[in-house]
């Protein structure tokens, strides 16, 4: 049973086509990984799919409605929630307000939203910062707040973008636990990610997009193995040469 | 309405409209390069028109003559104001810099209003009123003139960009400022050197409007909205469209009040300007977060 | 509502209410002025200091209540309570639409602030230019001191009922600071996209705050009307009052439960002062006032981001240690 299917999706920005054709599909509950290289228009069809960019053509149903034309906001009261590649929190806020902001969306009550929003943030291991300014987290702790403030709005479906990227390896390594936490209360989780550690060792199908188009995709080890995915990330010719190295070795 | 009289009125709406046509220009360079709106403009004009003034009243220098030491004078004062007090506390923030442009105009106005008094001042004498006969218009002299110097100073500003190392400094910064430093360039200096620019160009304007209009505290006010319309109108940060939205928006009032009166006039002008502001195509707004 | 950002103001409202029973008359006239621009500068917080939308024409919201009430009065005799209900809401309205005209152009930062100020303008023009305002030569609210006039007779019964107002403002800024309205407007000043993400409704927020700022804006307006019994388009839709209570939530704290009314206060007494010093020097000097006004603004934009109140402390504290 699909909750986010996009259909033949594409942006064009002047004589650009940053997405071209693009569909996907995210089950309820599933966790995938959307990958490509730099520049493939990932981060384009993130903003298709939460809805801060209108597609030029295509459509995208979530939870069984047609969402192509409606506002971020609404998205979010339908259960789609995202972060962004640059983290944005709220400077002027302490950590418990920040999250609670997210809260508010399911629980209009000032009490709920905060035990809702302390919840949150102990699930992400924030718990001990709540009474921190936002702004003197460290890049680390404002991912966390990232992912805190989306999940604090009860999403069904999470989009992430980058959550793992400038962060060292042991806190990757503390924060994939956390991924995977939140998949297993049953939130479906669509994940951008470079860090191909992680998306090895989480998700269960791949997408990979290059130039604005879907060139493969499938279970992760299936993915990486793909000769057209070999290229695209290490240019053309790349694939063959690697099966011949080790073919010798 | 016999068409010499519309004839008239648009040759006299773009000799008014050379005069708005610099005081955008400087507003319109500051925007682009600093990406900040100098609220404090208008009453940087007035105080270029009071300087002008005082230099007749006391030395009897013609307006004309002044231009040169008043250019070289605003621009050090623009330098110095932007280098050494609105940069500074503004901490590089869009908003502060607006209410700190702000509250430059509401000192330097109400310093004016405290020195001057709300009296209208004029240069007096009759040279104001001389006219040029050009086919069957008379046209006044004096604005004939700002016409011509408004094109020159419009043409210096675009060459000194274009084709100094001091233009190219500045185009760097507009584009992009972390480049530009990290070329040896130090944007602060180029910030003040912009916004002295701008401030120049307020001389020059204020030398050509003295002959044939009034000075007092507020004088400024009227042109600065007006100057705000053409920016918005011209794009923001681009001298040509400073010169011709400058030019199209003298015509306009000008054939405004042949054809509604004067007393709409004033209304107008705020009119248009929401206008402008409110159809403007969106993503021009937008793209600044 | 958090009591430590609210006790202080009521506090300090209350101790303003006391004064009548000893202050004098140059005293009273200093704290009702006062009190008419901190209870505008609350509604301008609202909106300025919380939804982070700068506006330099709060004066459309006042003038729109003072001549209501007085119109109201004047042309229709309607009762001067029910003109400061009317106010009121055509203070929300005016503020609803100059919200929808500019929001949904998505004018924000130095774009808003020009468009609120051009909106102040015109309407100050028209009601200079128009009949059933007065024109220019203004509008004269007949004197019948009364409760159900909405007038008094004492200095300190008008006063009391400002302090109420006021305190009842802050009590009303202080539950929305802590409660989903405030969140939703502190994340769209931080952070427009971020908060879509989270499911705020952007220009609906932005649209109920401009509606509640114009609102409470036009309350002050209706006050100084009755205060006064006077007012033309110059007094009422002029830039004094936009950017009295702009200087006053900065330098007072933008964004704070208390920092319009401190703010408001500490601009008039500075005001006050300097207009008394250089009085005995030079004599009377137009324009001085407002002067230091735009010295405040600067000097609290360069060294007070967070207003005069945390300026203090933090001089406390440095001195303490």
């Amino acid at each position: 049973m699909s909750l986010m299917r996009a259909e033949s999706l594409s942006r064009r920005f002047g004589g650009l086509l940053a997405v071209d054709g693009a569909s996907l599909e995210v089950p309820e509950g599933g966790l995938i990984g959307l990958i490509g290289p730099n520049g493939a228009g990932k981060t384009t069809l993130f903003a298709l799919l939460s809805g801060f960019l209108t597609p030029s053509a295509g459509r995208v149903d979530f939870a069984g409605a047609d969402v192509t034309a409606e506002p971020p906001h609404r998205r979010a009261v339908r259960g789609m929630a995202r972060t962004f590649q640059i983290v944005q929190p709220f400077a002027g806020l302490t950590v418990r307000e920040n999250i609670a902001v997210g809260a508010y969306l399911r629980h209009p009550a000032r009490r709920d939203a905060i035990r809702s929003a302390e919840a949150v943030a102990e699930e992400v291991g924030l718990g001990p910062m709540l009474d921190a300014q936002a702004a003197a987290l460290t890049v680390a702790g404002r991912k966390r707040l990232e992912l805190a403030r989306a999940l604090a709005t009860e999403p069904r479906l999470l989009l992430l973008d980058e959550v793992l990227a400038g962060l060292n390896p042991s806190e990757v390594r503390d924060i994939i636990p956390v991924i995977r936490t939140i998949r297993e209360r049953g939130v479906a989780i669509l994940m951008i990610e470079h860090v191909m550690q992680a998306v090895m060792n989480l998700c269960d199908h791949v997408h990979v997009l290059a130039g604005g188009r879907m060139i493969a995709s499938g279970p992760p080890q299936v993915v990486t193995a793909d000769p057209r995915v070999i290229e695209a990330y290490l240019g053309h010719g790349a694939a063959a040469r690697i099966a011949a190295g080790s073919a010798h070795a | 309405m016999p068409p010499e009289l519309i004839a008239e009125a648009v040759a006299n709406g773009l000799l008014a409209g050379a005069a708005y046509a610099l005081v955008a220009l400087g507003l319109t360079l500051v925007y682009g390069v600093l990406h900040i709106v100098n609220f404090a403009h208008g009453a940087l004009l007035s105080v270029a028109m009071f300087a002008a003034w005082g230099l007749h009243a006391a030395f009897g220098l013609d307006p004309y003559t002044a231009i040169l030491p008043l250019v070289v004078a605003f621009f050090g004062f623009g330098y110095a104001l932007q280098r050494w007090v609105i940069g500074p506390a503004s901490h590089g923030d869009d908003g502060n810099t607006l209410l700190v442009t702000l509250g430059l105009s509401i000192m330097i106005e109400n310093a004016l209003l405290a020195l001057f008094r709300s009296d209208t001042r004029t240069l007096g004498g009759d040279a104001g009123f001389d006219v040029v006969e050009i086919g069957p218009m008379l046209l006044s002299r004096p604005r004939l003139i700002g016409f011509g110097v408004a094109l020159v100073t419009a043409a210096l500003l675009w060459a000194l960009l274009a084709l100094t190392d001091t233009g190219r400094a500045i185009r760097a910064v507009a584009k992009e400022k972390f480049g530009a430093q990290l070329c040896g360039i130090d944007p602060r200096h180029v910030y003040a050197v912009t916004f002295g620019l701008g401030c120049a160009c307020l001389a020059v304007a204020a030398c050509l409007l003295l002959p044939t209009f009034y000075v007092n505290p507020r004088v400024g006010n009227a042109f600065v909205l007006v100057a705000f319309t053409i920016v918005v109108l011209g794009g923001m940060g681009s001298i040509p469209g400073a010169l011709v939205g400058g030019l199209f928006v003298g015509v306009v009032e000008s054939l405004g009040g042949l054809l509604l009166g004067e007393s709409l006039g004033q209304l107008g002008i705020f009119l248009i300007f929401i206008l402008v502001l409110l159809l403007r195509p969106t993503g021009l707004f937008g793209a600044r977060a | 509502m958090n009591p430590r950002e609210v006790i202080p103001g009521l506090a300090l409202l209350a101790v303003i209410a006391l004064l009548p029973l000893v202050a004098s008359n140059v005293v009273l006239n200093f704290l009702l002025s006062s009190l008419i621009v901190a209870l505008a500068a609350q509604g301008w917080n609202l909106l300025g200091g919380y939804a982070g939308q700068l506006s330099f024409g709060h004066a459309a919201f006042f003038g729109t209540g003072a001549y209501a009430t007085a119109v109201l009065q004047i042309r229709y005799g309607v009762n001067a309570w029910a003109g400061l209900a009317a106010g009121i809401a055509l203070g929300a309205a005016v503020g609803w639409v100059i919200g929808a005209l500019s929001f949904r152009a998505r004018l924000r930062g130095s774009y808003f602030a020009l468009v609120t100020l051009a909106f102040a303008e015109v309407l100050r023009i028209l009601a200079n230019a128009a009949d059933f305002t007065g024109g220019a030569s203004g509008l004269l609210i007949r004197l019948s001191p009364g409760v159900e006039n909405l007038q008094f007779a004492s200095r300190a019964a008008f006063l009391w009922l400002l302090a109420g107002a006021v305190a009842a403002v802050l009590l009303l800024t202080g539950w929305i600071a802590h409660h989903r309205f405030g969140a939703q407007l502190v994340a769209v000043r931080e952070n427009e996209d971020a908060a879509r993400a989270l499911g705020v409704d952007v220009l609906r927020t932005k649209l109920r705050a401009i509606a509640l700022s114009g609102g409470v804006t036009a309350a002050a307006g209706c006050l100084y009307a009755q205060n006064f019994l006077y007012l033309d388009a110059n007094i009422a839709y002029g830039t004094w009052i936009s950017i009295e209570v702009l200087i006053a939530c900065v330098l007072g704290g933008t964004g704070t439960v208390l920092g319009p009314v401190v703010g408001a206060l500490a601009l008039h007494g500075v005001g006050e002062l300097a207009k008394l010093a250089l009085g005995r020097v030079a004599g009377p000097v137009p324009g001085v006032d407002l002067v230091v006004f735009g010295a405040l603004l600067i000097l609290a934009v360069a060294f007070l981001p967070r207003g005069v109140m945390d300026g203090v402390q933090r001089l406390v504290r440095g001195l303490a240690r």
